[in-house]
């Protein structure tokens, strides 16, 4: 059953065409990667499928509904979070609130229940917090509760964004570049996070830029150039596809 | 209960410094700080959309006039030539009680609306404005949403001093007390000065408990989050521009909330509070108490206040905010309280 259906999806910047009428779906409890060089519209397509920048056409599908023209919170609560290529924690904030935040959806005190500290909000406030705790925990990452999170360790900051994402109890994560800017060892360990969050339960889309990563872990691959889907297919397939050969290496070694 | 524990002393240094007055018998200065308060319940508000939402408005001098300023005209229009008439609004009210009678000195009576009747309007009327401005308005960012709010200061401003039922530049004088209880009601009669004193420490207390819980609440995250990455905000599901919208209303109320309580103290209101420069003093105290603290917001606002209704700061009043906010933008743009003047000193001493 595919749990997100995209379907002759555009994004034009100007005369760019960024996005150029892309199709496929995302199998539900599958990780599904989307590569392709700088510049193929990966990034693009993610905030598309978000809500973070409108479309010039297509749709988009979530459990059978359609979410395209949506905003992006009310997305989001539909059950689709996200993770950002250069990570957006929130400053001044410890790492315990900054996956806090990420229980919004999940949670309802308003501003009256805020300000007069209600029974029911202050029980919720506990629940928030265990969950949050819970997850830091999940992603090993518990002793950096209440660490200001923007000051940590890019590797540590990427593990809080997951749990952010994570906490909204989401099915379907969006993962955009999660090995950006990490070393080969954070690399390893990002891929294990991904199979753990998967393991859940949780359908898993991401955009990549790393093969070794996106090759191990995928049970699916979309292959984007110049806005358009050039291939889709398991990955050992892919792999030996000719076209993503010559668009990866260049026409004259392929 | 930590958190109860700052509020703890601030009532404790409140109950202090009244008791100090009363043994120097400098009661006077009760004058000045019960403003001060009422003043201060307005910034602590602005704290919350510039430090916590991420927001600026200077337009909420406008907003603490359109409270005071309802609540004025609402307790000081005679009523009784439209209650003769016949106006089925008025005898409506009339009969339920909601208008008072008072007598003048011909001996005329004279019909005007209950205070609390007058209150309830006047927080009623700020809540539509501040929405019908707050929904185009806040889709602008930085300097674009300043001009906006100074936009609207200005027009608030203008309709004060134009309107005839607003005074004019004379403003509206003879605004009756508020009585709250049997025996505690809000005006500036003698006799009342220290139980006022505790009227408008009550609700700046009452105010910083309530923004206390909110700031530390789910929507008081939500709030730091869209200060922080807006876009990030948005995609964990919460409605950035909803949450911006109520900020804005809410620290309206309490602008308005501190203009009624104010108006009926003073027993007056002038377009003076409705000036662009009290707005330009508020958001530069909120600068001064460092932007994201309701506590600096809070102290500064007291301090700074006070000294300008002692007129400790002459007559060049408003171009010291003026300068005090341009050397806070370049020396210490998160506020005073934050440039850990003890920790540099230590440090320069143990060299």
């Amino acid at each position: 059953m595919s749990l997100l259906e995209i379907k002759n999806i555009t994004k034009r910047f100007g005369g760019l065409q960024a996005v150029d009428n892309v199709s496929f779906s995302v199998t539900a409890k599958t990780i599904k990667a989307v590569i392709g060089p700088n510049g193929a519209g990966k990034t693009t397509l993610f905030n598309l499928i978000s809500g973070n920048i409108p479309t010039n056409g297509g749709e988009v599908y979530f459990n059978n509904q359609p979410i395209h023209g949506l905003r992006p919170h009310q997305i989001a609560q539909h059950g689709i979070s996200r993770t950002f290529q250069n990570i957006k924690l929130f400053p001044g904030m410890s790492a315990l609130e900054n996956v806090m935040v990420g229980c919004h959806p999940k949670s309802k005190a308003g501003f009256l229940a805020g300000m007069l500290r209600l029974p029911s909000t202050w029980k919720e406030e506990k629940k928030i917090r265990k969950r949050a705790l819970d997850l830091l925990d999940l992603l090993d990452i518990a002793e950096l509760a209440q660490k200001e999170a923007t000051s940590l360790a890019f590797g540590q900051q990427r593990a809080i964004e997951f749990a952010r994402a994570l906490a909204s109890e989401p099915s379907l994560l969006l993962l955009d570049e999660p090995a950006a800017g990490l070393n080969i060892y954070e690399t390893a360990e990002v891929a294990r996070l991904i199979t753990k969050i998967q393991q859940r339960g949780i359908t898993v889309l991401l955009v990549e830029h790393d093969m070794s990563l996106v090759m191990d872990i995928s049970d699916e691959i979309v292959v984007l150039s110049f806005g358009q889907k050039i291939a889709e297919d398991h990955p050992a397939a892919i792999q030996q596809n000719k076209e993503v050969i010559q668009i990866y290496l260049g026409e004259d070694d392929a | 209960m930590k958190k109860y524990i700052s509020i703890i002393i601030l009532i404790l240094v409140l109950i202090g410094i009244q008791l100090v007055t009363q043994v120097t018998e400098t009661a006077f200065y009760l004058t000045q700080l019960t403003m001060t308060s009422y003043y201060s319940l307005l910034i602590i508000g602005l704290c919350l959309v510039m430090g916590y939402a991420g927001q600026i408005s200077l337009g909420h001098a406008g907003f603490f006039a359109i409270g005071g300023y309802t609540s004025a005209v609402l307790t000081t229009y005679n009523l009784r030539p439209l209650f003769e008439k016949g106006h089925g609004l008025i005898i409506f009210l009339a009969n339920r009680g909601l208008l008072v009678h008072a007598e003048n000195l011909y001996g005329e009576t004279l019909l005007y609306v209950n205070p609390w009747l007058a209150c309830i309007t006047a927080i009623t009327i700020t809540v539509i404005i501040s929405f019908l401005i707050g929904i185009p308005v806040l889709k602008l960012k930085g300097h674009y949403l300043a001009m906006a709010t100074l936009g609207f200061g200005i027009i608030i401003f203008r309709i004060v001093l134009a309107t005839e039922i607003f005074g004019e530049a004379d403003g509206i004088s003879d605004v009756p007390s508020f009585p709250l209880l049997p025996g505690v009601a809000v005006n500036g009669d003698f006799e009342n000065r220290i139980l006022n004193y505790y009227i408008a420490c009550g609700l700046l207390i009452l105010g910083i408990l309530v923004l206390q819980n909110l700031i530390n609440s789910r929507v008081g995250r939500a709030l730091r989050a869209i200060h922080g990455s807006e876009d990030a905000a948005n995609s964990m599901g919460i409605n950035t521009s909803r949450y911006k919208l109520y900020t804005f209303v809410l620290s309206a109320v309490f602008a308005a909330i501190a203009g009624i309580f104010l108006t009926h103290y003073n027993g007056g209101i002038g377009p003076s509070e409705a000036g662009v420069m009290k707005s330009v003093r508020y958001v530069a105290i909120v600068a001064i108490g460092g932007m994201a603290s309701l506590w600096g917001a809070l102290i500064m606002g007291v301090i700074l206040n006070f000294m300008s209704l002692r007129g400790l700061l002459g007559s060049y009043d408003d171009a010291i905010f003026g300068v005090i906010l341009i050397f806070i933008m370049l020396f210490a743009p998160e506020g005073l309280l934050r440039l850990h003047i003890w920790q540099k000193l230590k440090k320069m001493i143990t060299k």
